[in-house]
């Protein structure tokens, strides 16, 4: 029991570091939150979705997604200045479990996406965002999304740990990530990709979490879900395992590099 | 008893072009203190990271504590602490934070890790600075907090890794005079250190250490013997040194040399004091005023130059290559 009680004094020193530079707070939030005014505004007035209720509904899921998948680069860039601080060898040094550092953190991470998402979903709302489905199928949406975090919070790990620079992290994670959310259905239609992105962003896991998220919040508009591909008929099932995969795949290669990461 | 034992290690990077460790091997008898000296690069830091764990040697044996190194890693870091050359702790937490952290990470439990934080903020004179982020602290305090972090649970052999790197002048008193305290109290500890004067104030024991071999060991004053004896040095006005290099000379019976920058006359000679005197005497006989006069034993600076033909600073560039090695 030992471990799990590693792993929560690690997740407690992040929660710690959030309280004494709120700032990192506050600037995870107001991000999304600008994206979801500017998207909002810029976009909603001129993208025919024929939802009833507007462009809103059908950005607000896309924004969760980016957002949460985001948390790949806060995870990457945290573990690259941990490492560059030399705190890494120091925990490495401890009697505690090996991969109580890596637990720890991307739990912190996930913890600090549930007050990102609870921010934005305020937001939303005070935008016209009003999810038609029943708060059970909200709140498993989130669940969903904080799942989704935390499976890419992992590759992260591996990234942070790899790279030999946090300002490499913060672009390595840029590069990986911004293509990936908008190759996708997040914001426009894929409909007027050209065939191959189309093709791409279906099949796209950024994609399958938008229309998974769409479906439980109650909207019928996959928005670009188009030729009856499987991702786009299940998106849901997609999604899952994606995540499923990704997870194992990178945890054990994450925990591994962690524990020769110097070698 | 030997507390640790580095039996012919060797570390490769970068596919076999930097040979970090090339067969290296020391020990540290329990109770004692180890230095380990040499420029940067020479793989100082390679063999502690071996030693505590944190690295896997590609050949060679390792024990500390009587565990060994290899096979039961997890055993070894129970009964060392490190303190590294880089203050590793969290800057955002304060000093009080992080060791309340470290003390729950050695699963003392929180009240526990509590009255220990407590302790060593109180030993280390950081009480005053307890409930202040890390990064308001001064260098010399970031390494004594980190020092502290590596004494929660008493260690059985602590590990310094150039405890000193990069502090001022009177934050490098401050250390040492922490450092003496602790061995005062009979730790055993290994030590490494680029700077000369470090092994000499606090070691019992040396090892010189170049590109991933040890070069030699001793106490400072068996390696300070090993490089040759004193020397005589007389500082003169302009004046008088042809006729003082003859004097000096002439007590040696070695060819005196001149260092005209300083005008410093010197030679090496072997009857120390008498030497001395004699000189003095004829100086005073010729009337010379000597400006500074005195007999010096080699510094290990000469240490390093007679065991390895270069001087300790010169290799900046390798140092780069290991770096990146590392990565």
């Amino acid at each position: 029991m030992s471990a799990v009680n590693d792993v929560l004094i690690i997740t407690r020193r992040q929660l710690l570091l959030l309280s004494r530079v709120p700032e990192v707070l506050i600037f995870s939030t107001i991000q999304p939150v600008m994206f979801v005014l500017l998207f909002r505004y810029v976009f909603g007035g001129s993208i025919e979705t024929g939802q009833p209720g507007g462009y809103v509904q059908l950005l607000m899921p896309g924004i969760f997604v980016q957002t949460v998948a985001f948390t790949l680069a806060g995870t990457a860039s945290g573990l690259a200045e941990d490492m560059k601080k030399g705190l890494i060898d120091r925990f490495r040094s401890l009697p505690i479990s090996q991969s109580a550092l890596v637990i720890g953190r991307t739990l912190g991470d996930s913890l600090l996406n549930i007050v990102v998402l609870a921010v934005m979903g305020i937001a939303g709302y005070i935008v016209g965002w009003r999810p038609s489905s029943g708060i059970g199928s909200v709140a498993l949406g989130f669940i969903f999304l904080l799942f989704f975090g935390y499976a890419l919070s992992w590759v992260g790990v591996l990234v942070g740990l790899s790279a030999s620079d946090a300002r490499v992290v913060q672009n390595v994670s840029f590069i990986v990530t911004f293509p990936l959310t908008f190759l996708s259905n997040a914001f426009a239609p894929t409909t007027g990709m050209p065939r191959a992105l189309q093709y791409f962003a279906e099949w796209n896991p950024v994609s399958t979490m938008v229309a998974a998220c769409r479906e439980l919040f109650g909207l019928e508009n996959q928005f670009g879900a188009t030729a009856g591909s499987f991702p786009s008929e299940n998106p849901l099932l997609t999604s899952l395992i994606y995540m499923v995969i990704i997870m194992v795949i990178f945890i054990p290669l994450s925990v591994r590099k962690y524990r020769n990461y110097a070698d | 008893m030997k507390s640790v034992i580095a039996d012919n290690l060797v570390k490769i990077y970068d596919k076999g072009k930097v040979r970090a460790l090339d067969g290296l091997s020391l020990d540290v008898e329990e109770g004692t203190v180890l230095s380990v000296l040499g420029p940067n690069g020479a793989g100082k830091t390679t063999v502690v990271r071996i030693l505590t764990t944190l690295l896997r040697a590609d050949s060679g044996s390792a024990s500390v504590a009587g565990i060994d190194v290899m096979k039961n890693p997890e055993k070894v870091r129970e009964v060392i602490g490190l303190s590294g050359q880089y203050a590793a702790v969290d800057e955002i937490l304060t000093g009080y934070d992080n060791l309340v952290m470290f003390g729950e990470l050695y699963h003392l439990g929180k009240k526990n890790a509590v009255v220990r934080a407590n302790e060593l903020l109180e030993r280390f004179q950081l009480t005053e600075a307890a409930k202040r982020p890390i990064k308001t602290y001064s260098g010399g305090m970031r390494r004594r907090l980190d020092l502290a972090a590596s004494l929660i649970v008493k260690p059985k052999v602590l590990f310094l890794d150039e405890p000193t790197t990069g502090l001022d002048p009177r934050g490098r008193q401050e250390m040492w005079g922490v450092i003496q305290e602790l061995v005062k109290g009979g730790v055993t500890l290994l030590l490494t250190t680029q700077y000369l004067e470090e092994a000499d104030q606090l070691a019992d024991d040396i090892v010189v250490i170049d590109t991933g071999k040890v070069i030699a060991r001793g106490t400072s004053d068996a390696l300070k013997k090993q490089v040759g004896g004193e020397r005589l040095e007389v500082v003169v006005e302009q004046a008088h040194i042809a006729k003082t290099l003859e004097i000096v000379g002439a007590v040696s019976g070695n060819k005196a040399s001149l260092d005209e920058g300083i005008r410093l006359v010197s030679a090496p000679v072997s009857t120390g004091s008498a030497a001395l005197f004699e000189v003095l005497k004829s100086l005073d006989a010729a009337g010379i005023h000597a400006l500074d006069v005195g007999l010096k034993r080699p510094s290990l600076d000469d240490v390093f130059l007679a065991l390895t033909g270069h001087v300790a600073e010169e290799k900046k560039s390798e140092v780069e290559e290991k770096k990146k090695g590392r990565k």
